[in-house]
């Protein structure tokens, strides 16, 4: 199976994980500092700035970018509960 | 003795002059003893909501609870007609606030809705219908009545995402939502003739607030500046003599009551700990020792058993990181670390580091439910719990000052750059 390596950025600890996990499952497990509220892409509290590899996620769906927008996200802010990592190499960090 | 705003006559509710052109409409509650279950009141609550006239239109600014409908439509209805209506204004959409919405909506439906961008998603969820027309609008957006202008300014977090306060113009007036205000109602209405409601505004700030404090501070940046007469908040007296004070309070309570004799480049850790037999003090301890290593990092050690919580929370509010240690008894962490964690929540805990430790008999349960509890409180647990059979043994104990060690150097950015699969991330916080 294809894995993804994510870099933490507020913590320096890098992990590689097998394609399709959500960032959010991978954060908590090391302690990143993204933190998160309904887990269903709804709330808004995982919003996760991607500094690296922005295609290595899945794209967001029709959904997510709804609550990006009424959250005013900025660029290249995912919900972490929400982009599933593909392969390759990313970075990402708490806003 | 001063004279009473007229509320009613013959029984009919009356709106009650602000200015000429600006009325208060909103309701009196005053058996109300406890608000939203977490905030008592002694003597009630007012839900505040207000009348805009400009020379081409009326504004109509909050609502009320639901069951106090009678009360504001009919204040409305003494001073405007419904075709009157362009605008509504909702600073907040907590159902207090909202509770007459649908039916003013159906009463003059040609009137114009202003929220806040982040209040569309709430605002769907409580007319249960998908369709309907509104503007989101944002700190710089205005609205012209005419001779009067209201502007917006977005101050989310006061206490919901969706809140923002509204501005008149003409008449140096902010129209705050819940910012400013309390629970306390007195049929005299304004701050400079009602009783004594100091306690009041504090208790409010302190529980709805306090855990709001950087964005409270983010708000006033926007609001200080503004020339002022009158601040009308959503609840509790409306604030017409020296508003300023007001907000110059806010402005205390968002920032530390004594100076801190830490340093900025410093880091502060707490641990708590409870034990019943020492082993979980043991381990506190030379957690602490192995935490004290690490340079600029302030550490202090507390056992629960030594305060109220309330001191503690305190505490918390202000540190960088919180250790628990607790025993595990009947397969749960104690009650004393539960209190202190359920008490956690009138504060910002976003992001602070958090850990876990505690010695057990035979199960030992506690130490993850906790770190489960600290990961919903939305700290960040980076560093898998310990827990310990009984008493530590000397290998045990340097376990223990380890885990102190590395949650210090993790406070300062000073652990090393990892590289780790997660499949050997074991989820069970247990190290063997």
């Amino acid at each position: 199976m294809a894995k993804a390596s994510i870099t933490f950025e507020d913590i320096n600890v890098t992990v590689t994980a097998p394609a399709g996990t959500r960032l959010i499952e991978i954060s908590e497990k090391v302690g990143s500092g993204i933190t998160y509220g309904c887990r269903e892409g709804d709330c808004g509290t995982c919003i996760t700035k991607v500094t690296e590899g922005w295609d290595n996620l899945t794209e967001a769906s029709v959904l997510e970018d709804k609550i990006l927008r009424e959250n005013m996200a900025g660029k290249h802010n995912r919900l972490a509960c929400q982009a599933q990592v593909l392969g390759g190499t990313i970075r990402v960090k708490p806003v | 003795m001063s004279k009473l705003p007229i509320l009613t006559v013959d029984g009919v509710p009356q709106a009650v002059a602000l200015s000429e052109r600006v009325h208060w409409i909103g309701a009196l509650d005053p058996n109300l003893r406890t608000f939203d279950i977490i905030l008592k009141t002694a003597n009630g609550t007012t839900y505040n909501a207000y009348v805009v006239r400009g020379s081409e239109g009326v504004a109509v600014i909050d609502t009320v609870k639901e069951n106090f409908a009678d009360d504001f439509f009919a204040r409305l209805e003494s001073v405007a007609s419904y075709d009157e209506i362009k605008v509504i204004v909702l600073n907040h959409l907590e159902p207090d606030h909202t509770g007459a919405l649908p039916e003013l909506m159906r009463r003059a439906p040609q009137a114009q809705l202003y929220i806040s961008q982040k209040a569309q998603s709430m605002l769907k969820a409580l007319l249960k219908q998908d369709e309907f027309d509104f503007t989101p609008v944002m700190t710089g957006d205005k609205v012209s009545l005419g001779d009067r202008t209201l502007a917006f300014f977005h101050t989310p977090y006061l206490h919901w995402p969706d809140t923002q306060c509204t501005y008149l113009v003409e008449e140096k007036t902010l129209f705050s939502g819940d910012v400013f205000g309390c629970h306390f109602c007195d049929v005299r209405l304004f701050n400079d003739v009602v009783g004594d409601f100091r306690f009041s505004f504090e208790y409010y700030y302190a529980h709805i607030m306090r855990p709001f404090k950087d964005y409270v501070n983010r708000a006033l940046t926007l609001l200080e500046p503004l020339p002022l007469t009158t601040i009308l908040p959503a609840h509790g007296p409306l604030l017409r003599d020296q508003p300023q004070r007001y907000m110059q309070r806010y402005n205390e309570l968002s920032r530390s009551a004594l100076h801190s004799e830490i340093s900025s480049g410093e880091k502060t850790l707490l641990i708590f700990y409870i034990s019943s037999y020492g082993n979980t003090r043991r381990m506190a301890e030379a957690i602490y020792e192995g935490a004290m290593t690490i340079e600029h990092v302030r550490v202090s050690l507390y056992d629960l058993e030594g305060s109220e919580v309330a001191p503690f929370v305190d505490l918390i509010e202000g540190a960088d990181g919180i250790l628990f240690g607790t025993p595990t008894i009947n397969g749960d962490a104690v009650k004393p670390v539960w209190d202190l964690l359920s008490s956690l929540v009138v504060i910002n805990l976003k992001s602070k580091l958090g850990g876990v430790f505690g010695s057990y008999g035979w199960t030992g349960e506690g130490v993850k439910m906790v770190e489960d509890r600290l990961r919903g409180l939305k700290l960040r647990v980076p560093i898998p719990g310990i827990r310990i059979k009984l008493i530590p043994t000397d290998e045990e104990i340097r376990i223990c000052w380890q885990f102190g060690h590395e949650m210090a150097q993790d406070l300062m950015g000073l652990r090393e750059a990892k590289v780790i699969d997660i499949a050997d991330l074991a989820w069970e916080a247990v190290r063997e």
